[in-house]
């Protein structure tokens, strides 16, 4: 806490979902931008409350789903019908009705691959260490306190003017965290 | 559950592939053979990538709900090596509202695509006996008969489970009377759907005109086998009539004992299927009766031993109810609720 350079961010402790939600907006207002708010579950509306545009997890999963439709017919078509091609009943090598289930499930796979591995890609987890989880105080994150974080890296940060934005808010703790 | 099941169902094929350390030829992997491949034309194939499939997404459906609630566990927990393990699989969860808002579209993908997936599966299983030539299983009706049952036996199963873990953990606030009487009128719905099935298929069998088709089923219900369909027609069609009563679906000692006969019920189902079909086929020289060996027997008590295995593992280290889902739908977690904080007004 003496030495600025050292610490992390200042952490706000609150005990509603409501009261982080308007230090939320404030705070948003005030036009921060490395700041986060930190809940033991999605609270509904603090998207909003944060400025948060629409996740874009969707468009991986949908990349996703658009490989694993390709890549699954490329696969039957180059295994069944041209490194090793198999005679069925005389029928075409290649038709797009037979191998459609295992293409289907290849779609969804990768849809769903997609799904959670753009999720922690955009989360950039897993992390193995973050400066939160050293602070004893924030364990209850994961339980039953809403935290609001500005970390001093923000461009707007001053530490006197960051102080009284949070105290203005109603918080129920404040306290420097040390990276 | 839908996991340990899987892994304990992937037992049999590897068990039946007769040439174990041959399994792998199930997938199509690269290999010194020459270039050779598997024929994409065989649903057993089709199979293989439905089931993969399914248990891969499932897995990671249900990992995924964890991260939030091992986090919880690593805050609360004792000793180094929970931290440790709990800190590990969280993956370095802070509950973040960054990270929730793209968990939760992604949970929403997951639940999204996870839906389709039960579908296909069961469809897919279907259709490894749908599009073989042999009467009594090659009909059309299967997919949806087999989804329904499937609907069916799995809601019978988690009351099996569910009922007496509510009871032993005193989870009566969260799962409530009327979750088991909701799960009781799908079990109804489904069940009735699948008598329905039952019908169809000896009606279109006698309509159908196909006198193979029609011995077989003829044979199904009167010959040899006879005893395993009428358990099957009682357990899966007569049962669930009961939860027509709403005193009946609100009493948890009559559900727990109607589950477990649906359970009987849908392992009856999926014994007249290939059993009955089988011992009589187009050529009468091959016709015989099957017994299960002791084998057979052991093999099937052993799959109940590595589910519970799993099951209680399961219990015993992570949550029995997701905590995070729980929380959130509280009236205390909405900020616009006087118990989550609001004051005065709506907004």
């Amino acid at each position: 806490m003496s030495d600025n350079s050292q610490a992390y961010g200042l952490l706000a402790e609150f005990t509603t979902p409501a009261d982080a939600m308007h230090a939320a907006e404030k705070i948003r207002d005030a036009g921060y931008s490395r700041w986060d708010v930190h809940t033991p579950f999605p609270v509904h509306g603090m998207d909003d409350a944060m400025g948060l545009k629409d996740s874009k997890v969707g468009w991986f999963s949908f990349c996703g789903g658009a490989t694993g439709f390709t890549a699954g017919y490329l696969m039957v078509w180059f295994m069944n019908s041209v490194n090793y091609p198999i005679v069925v009943g005389g029928k075409p090598l290649f038709s797009p009705m037979f191998p459609f289930p295992v293409v289907y499930e290849m779609t969804i796979l990768l849809s769903a691959f997609g799904a959670l591995f753009g999720m922690l890609f955009l989360n950039r987890l897993p992390k193995l260490h973050h400066p939160l989880l050293k602070n004893r105080r924030f364990k209850g994150a994961t339980h039953d306190k809403f935290y609001v974080i500005i970390e001093t890296s923000d461009p707007r940060y001053i530490e006197s003017e960051t102080r009284e934005l949070l105290e203005s808010t109603g918080c129920k703790h404040m306290e420097m965290v040390e990276d | 559950m839908t996991i340990f099941a899987v892994m304990c169902a992937g037992i049999f094929p590897g068990i039946h592939v007769g040439r174990i350390w041959f399994a792998w030829w199930l997938f199509p992997l690269p290999n010194a053979n020459g270039p050779i491949w598997p024929q994409f034309r065989s649903p057993l194939l089709w199979d293989v990538f439905a089931v993969s499939t399914y248990f891969t997404v499932s897995f990671l459906f249900w990992y995924m709900g964890l991260i939030p609630d091992l986090a919880t566990i690593r805050d609360r927990c004792k000793g180094f090596i929970r931290k440790f393990a709990y800190g590990l699989f969280s993956l370095g969860w802070t509950g973040s509202n960054r990270h929730w808002s793209n968990y939760e579209k992604a949970y929403l993908l997951l639940a999204g695509l996870s839906t389709p997936l039960v579908l296909s599966v069961h469809s897919i299983v279907s259709f490894d006996f749908a599009v073989s030539q042999l009467p009594g299983w090659h009909t059309t009706i299967f997919p949806p008969y087999f989804v329904a049952g499937a609907i069916f036996s799995g809601f019978g199963m988690v009351l099996t489970l569910m009922i007496p873990l509510r009871s032993i953990f005193k989870l009566e606030d969260l799962l409530t009377i009327r979750h088991i009487e909701l799960m009781c009128k799908v079990t109804l719905a489904t069940g009735t759907i699948v008598g329905y099935a039952y019908g169809m298929e000896f009606f279109i069998a006698w309509y159908g005109g196909n006198p193979y088709e029609a011995y077989a089923f003829q044979n199904r219900a009167f010959g040899p086998y006879w005893w395993a369909y009428w358990i099957m027609i009682s357990c899966n069609v007569i049962t669930p009539q009961f939860f027509w009563f709403k005193k009946l679906r609100t009493n948890v000692v009559v559900v727990w004992v109607l589950s477990i006969f649906v359970n009987i019920g849908m392992w009856f189902e999926r014994f007249v299927i290939v059993v009955t079909s089988l011992h009589r086929d187009y050529l009468p020289a091959n016709w015989g009766y099957y017994s299960p060996t002791k084998v057979d027997v052991l093999t099937f008590v052993g799959t109940f031993g590595l589910f519970m295995v799993l099951f209680l593992l399961f219990i015993r280290f992570l949550p029995l109810i997701a905590i995070s889902e729980v929380k959130g739908v509280t009236n205390q977690a909405d900020p616009h609720h006087p118990l989550g904080g609001a004051k005065g007004g709506h907004h």
